[in-house]
């Protein structure tokens, strides 16, 4: 065979497997979960998020209703070209519909351009970055559960205004850090209270006692944690070593989940206050939710983040129905122009821009003899309404709203 | 400490200067391999194998041809991804001028971490160029125009000399293929060259070299900053391919990945290198789904690899055909 | 008073703060120093085993009610026990090659023992509650010190000078050092030197371990809290000198110090400055402040 004859035959296989896929693909739904399952963000993201994702297409009744829906899920290891590399193969070579969850807004950014530029569809359920919505907007993706503005916001007015007016950073030497300190100083300056201090310390520090030890001198009334993961945690638990709880300054957390809570006990994590979106104990439809989701995610109970993934799928799923097509930017629009309603989130909206808006909760850790059952871990200070829990839409900068 | 560098090298490399045979149908194979590739395996995936492959032969170069381990490699990947995504983002520099300083820029680092470094041997040697790398790191994550964790994304791709449109998928590999082609054979030509005996002389007994005549350390040096700049090629082509540059490719981690490659591949080897990035990538790839379970392969090659074959794949090939390859 | 716009009286806070973090760091490179000057193996495991010893002391919890106190005891016991599986069938066919080998399979073991346990019990940590005996603190006037930490800096300090006269003025750490220098030699005196060579390698590991109890309920315990940890200790080691007891006990606490007052004037540094030092150092004494020149 010569050389021609081989590369004209494997020409001809190229074509002859594609547009054979394509023709699958029409009547396939197919759903991509990319997220860390190997580090940092594996339990509040995780596997959990592939449960959730596949419970909405179940719980959708999707097979009955003649969609076939497949859900893929890879792991992106907190590395943004493993991640960009895994999104654009999904788009190109395995007809992937719609990317979900991706933690880490590094990733989370690179997915949203990739996205826009082959046209398809993205929910974003774990990145915090509030850019997603603003500077680095676009038509074909949604940030669903919280960003760091909300959490910001929600955290920094509440705790002002319970007296909580002077407050020391310990901040996340990470842009995401920055994002969170300035949004809360922001907040809080607005409200009357004073910055005494503020202390930028880099990611997987594993002792803050140092950085504890000037919280204390500042005397500020509240430490906010403008940080994530196991550097929130470590400084929590160090922080009641050192009496900080005891001594009459609280710690506000501003990036906390479910699992961190968890991973500290309540011994250490009590008195916490912090926002979230969503909380398996708030009624009946999220207790029966979150019932079948931990039977089946190994007992940990849902996230934020797994519940942004359910109502996310559910939702996407509507709209595809209704539009009978998977196009990825037209089925983002009918996403946007459908009311949301959902058993996690309730009845909702999402804006022009792609913030999904819902109620969000300010919660505080109770303490051990508060909690009644495993993973009775929240008290619910206040709900913040919808409108007023997430940036308001002219000031992201989001080059769709101006149109 | 140096007495033992030489068991670095899988098939002992030959004396002779001319190209043997086998290398030239091997190179054959491999450049008919990666022409028709694109058309049957995802170009994506192929253009960052590519690239980790040109890195893997970059650091080859050291730790095959001089001994020397470097455990810092990570900056020069890293330096030069994030030289070439400003200067096309920011300055709105031509993929061929982005390429070039951010090939310079990890030229430049080579130059002044070299320079430092190149007096250590052994383990200080990995030592320092560690310490080097971390403090690269740091200014990554410090400086405002690499945007930390987030790194600099949507880096435009732009037009190859005015003419090729690099964001044509197809365009792109070949454009990457060229490239890793060039470096490839240069650092080829770099080995088997007056200059390469040199330095397997140093390698194989420095001080007789020196009495020989040699300026060791020159000849290290430059060896050095050989490495750091074929490396840095590697990391500003794959921030084109991506379109980003992110504090990944800075991580130390990334040094301890391309060690893994290079073992895996064969040290010493001519490409060995380039099997063991494409292994290497193909399991991250493929493994994917199997979330934490991917470190745990990692870390089971690497093991079975020192316990079983230490020369790798294509030294244990080569010596199997009692061939250099 | 103050030193650059912070009052002095919290510098001596911070000071005692960088002694306690100075402790893990001598504890953790102690061992791996004491590895390295026998086995000639640069042991990147450490980082995993210390993460494991903090494992260990949480079944022992979970699963046998035996609290801190036993763990102390019996942690680095069973993980010493490990590593001398690994040693003996492994490690020991290495000794012949160079450091990169034995670099190189201690470092797969840690990414196949972290990834284990990663898939286990998750990433975000477990908790590990605070003997009673040490729960508290004192108020020393400049700063509050909670009494475990005092507890730290105490027993690993004592442990630290132990194991230095034990090998450095002992007749078995006599036989030790001999070994190191020509272990055919010693053989021949009827020394068994291979499993003093496997022993020695179980005690480095138990220390990681030990360090890794101490640890658990201060920190997370947590898959990941030795990964990036082991590049800072083996720059600890690499400063101090390969091989050196003394240099790696010094040099441990003197960094925890440095460590300590960049947390202060230069936070953001705080994970770099080591890093720093070691390129300085290497430069002006390539092999380390205590280290013997090759």
């Amino acid at each position: 065979m010569t050389i021609a004859r081989i590369v004209a035959l494997i020409g001809v296989l190229a074509l002859a497997s594609s547009p054979a896929r394509a023709q699958i693909s029409d009547g396939v739904v197919k759903i991509g979960v990319l997220n860390d399952q190997s580090s940092l963000y594996a339990d509040l993201a995780g596997q959990g998020s592939v449960v959730a994702a596949r419970m909405a297409v179940e719980d959708y009744g999707a097979a009955a209703k003649g969609l076939k829906v497949e859900i893929v899920f890879a792991d992106h290891q907190n590395k943004a070209d493993v991640g960009s590399q895994l999104a654009r193969q999904w788009y190109d070579a395995e007809k992937v519909d719609l990317i979900l969850d991706v933690p880490n807004s590094g990733v989370a950014l690179a997915v949203n351009q990739i996205t826009r530029d082959k046209g398809k569809a993205f929910i974003v359920s774990s990145a915090a970055s509030s850019d997603l919505t603003g500077k680095a907007c676009s038509p074909n993706t949604i940030h669903w559960t919280y960003d760091t503005w909300a959490l910001a916001n929600g955290t920094g007015n509440a705790v002002v205004k319970t007296g909580g007016d002077t407050w020391f950073f310990m901040t996340a030497d990470y842009a995401f850090g920055h994002a969170l300190e300035r949004d809360v100083e922001a907040v809080v300056l607005k409200n009357g209270g004073k910055v005494l201090g503020k202390v930028r310390h880099p990611l997987n520090t594993q002792d803050f006692s140092s950085f504890l030890l000037q919280a204390q001198a500042s005397k500020a009334k509240i430490i906010g944690l403008a940080n994530a993961g196991g550097d929130t945690t470590n400084a929590i638990k160090q922080g009641a070593e050192f009496g900080i709880v005891k001594g009459g300054q609280k710690f506000a957390g501003l990036l906390v989940f479910l699992t961190d809570v968890h991973a500290l006990g309540l011994e250490k994590a009590q008195g916490l206050t912090f926002t979230e979106t969503f909380y398996w104990d708030l009624n009946e439809k999220t207790r029966a939710f979150a019932k079948r989701f931990a039977e089946r995610n190994r007992g940990i109970h849902p996230t934020m983040i797994h519940a942004g993934v359910y109502a996310g799928t559910l939702h996407y799923l509507k709209a595809v129905e209704a539009l009978k097509s998977d196009e990825g930017a037209k089925v983002i629009a009918k996403m946007k122009e459908l009311p949301t309603d959902d058993p996690l989130f309730g009845k909702g909206t999402i804006r022009v821009d792609g913030r999904k808006i819902h109620p969000a909760y300010l919660v505080e850790v109770k303490k051990p003899a508060e909690s009644k059952y495993p993973w009775d871990y929240y008290k619910i200070q206040a709900t913040i309404p919808a409108e007023q829990a997430f940036r308001p839409l002219d000031q992201g900068g989001c080059e769709l709203v101006k149109k | 400490m140096t007495a033992t560098a030489n068991e670095y090298v899988g098939a002992a490399a030959p004396a002779e200067t001319g190209v043997p045979i086998p290398q030239v149908v091997a190179f054959g194979v491999m450049t008919t391999i990666l022409v028709a590739a694109p058309f049957l395996v995802y170009p994506v995936f192929l253009m960052k194998a590519l690239c980790f492959a040109l890195f893997a032969c970059a650091f080859n170069l050291l730790i095959g041809y001089v001994g020397l381990l470097s455990f810092g490699h990570a900056a020069f990947l890293g330096a030069a991804g994030y030289g070439a995504a400003h200067s096309a983002k920011a300055w709105g520099f031509p993929p061929e001028l982005a390429i070039l300083f951010g090939t310079a820029v990890a030229a430049a680092l080579g130059v002044v971490i070299g320079a430092l470094a190149i007096r250590s041997k052994g383990i200080y040697f990995a030592n320092i160029t560690l310490a080097f790398a971390q403090m690269v790191y740091f200014f990554s994550v410090q400086a405002g125009f690499t945007g930390g964790e987030d790194g600099i994304q949507s880096v435009p791709r732009g037009t190859l000399l005015g003419v090729l449109n690099l964001n044509e998928t197809l365009t792109l590999y070949f454009v990457v293929l060229a490239i890793f082609l060039a470096g490839f054979l240069l650092i080829y030509r770099a080995i088997h060259s007056p200059f390469g005996q040199v330095l397997k002389a140093i390698r194989e007994n420095e001080p007789r070299a020196v009495s020989l005549g040699y300026r060791a350390e020159r000849y290290k040096l430059l060896a050095f900053v050989l490495s750091a700049t074929f490396a840095g090629l590697a990391g500003a082509t794959k921030a084109l391919v991506f379109q980003l540059a992110s504090l990944t490719d800075v991580h130390w981690t990334m040094s301890g990945e391309v060690v893994l490659m290079t073992l895996l591949g064969g040290l010493g080897t001519v490409f060995g290198p380039v099997v063991g990035a494409f292994i290497v990538m193909a399991l991250e790839n493929y493994l994917s789904q199997l979330g934490a379970w991917v470190t745990v392969v990692q870390g089971v090659i690497f093991v079975v690899c020192v316990l079983t074959f230490r020369r790798g794949v294509i030294g244990e090939l080569g010596n199997l055909l009692r061939k250099s390859l | 008073m103050t030193i650059l716009g912070v009052p002095t009286q919290a510098l001596f806070g911070q000071l005692l703060i960088g002694l306690i973090n100075g402790a893990f760091y001598a504890l953790l490179s102690l061992g791996l120093s004491v590895i390295f000057g026998l086995l000639n193996i640069i042991n990147f495991t450490h980082g995993a085993q210390y993460m494991m010893g903090a494992f260990v002391a949480y079944f022992l919890l979970q699963w046998a009610g035996l609290g801190y106190w036993w763990a102390l005891l019996i942690a680095p016991v069973v993980v010493g026990i490990t590593g001398i599986v690994l040693e003996r069938t492994m490690l020991k066919r290495l000794y012949q090659l160079d450091h990169l080998y034995g670099l190189l399979l201690t470092f797969g073991f840690a990414l196949i023992i972290q990834g284990l346990f990663r898939h286990e019990y998750g990433s975000s940590g477990l908790p590990y509650s605070m003997p009673r005996e040490l729960a508290g603190g004192q108020n020393l006037g400049f700063m509050f010190l909670p009494n475990y930490r005092a507890w730290v800096i105490v027993f690993s300090l004592a442990v630290c000078l132990t194991t230095w006269y034990v090998i450095e003025r002992t007749r078995l750490g006599s036989y030790l050092r001999a070994a190191t220098e020509n272990p055919a030699l010693v053989q021949a005196f009827g020394i068994n030197v291979p499993r003093m060579i496997t022993l020695t390698y179980g005690f480095g590991v138990g220390l990681a371990a030990l360090a890794g109890v101490l640890a658990a309920p201060i920190y997370q315990v947590n898959p990941l809290m030795g990964a990036d940890l082991i590049i800072v200790v083996f720059a600890v080691v690499v400063i101090g000198g390969l091989g050196s007891i003394m240099g790696s006990i010094v040099t441990g606490f003197a960094l925890g110090v440095v460590e300590g007052f960049t947390k202060v004037f230069y936070p953001e540094a705080s994970n770099t400055v080591i890093f720093v030092i070691m390129a300085l150092v290497l430069l002006v004494r390539p092999s380390g402040l205590f280290g013997r020149a090759s």
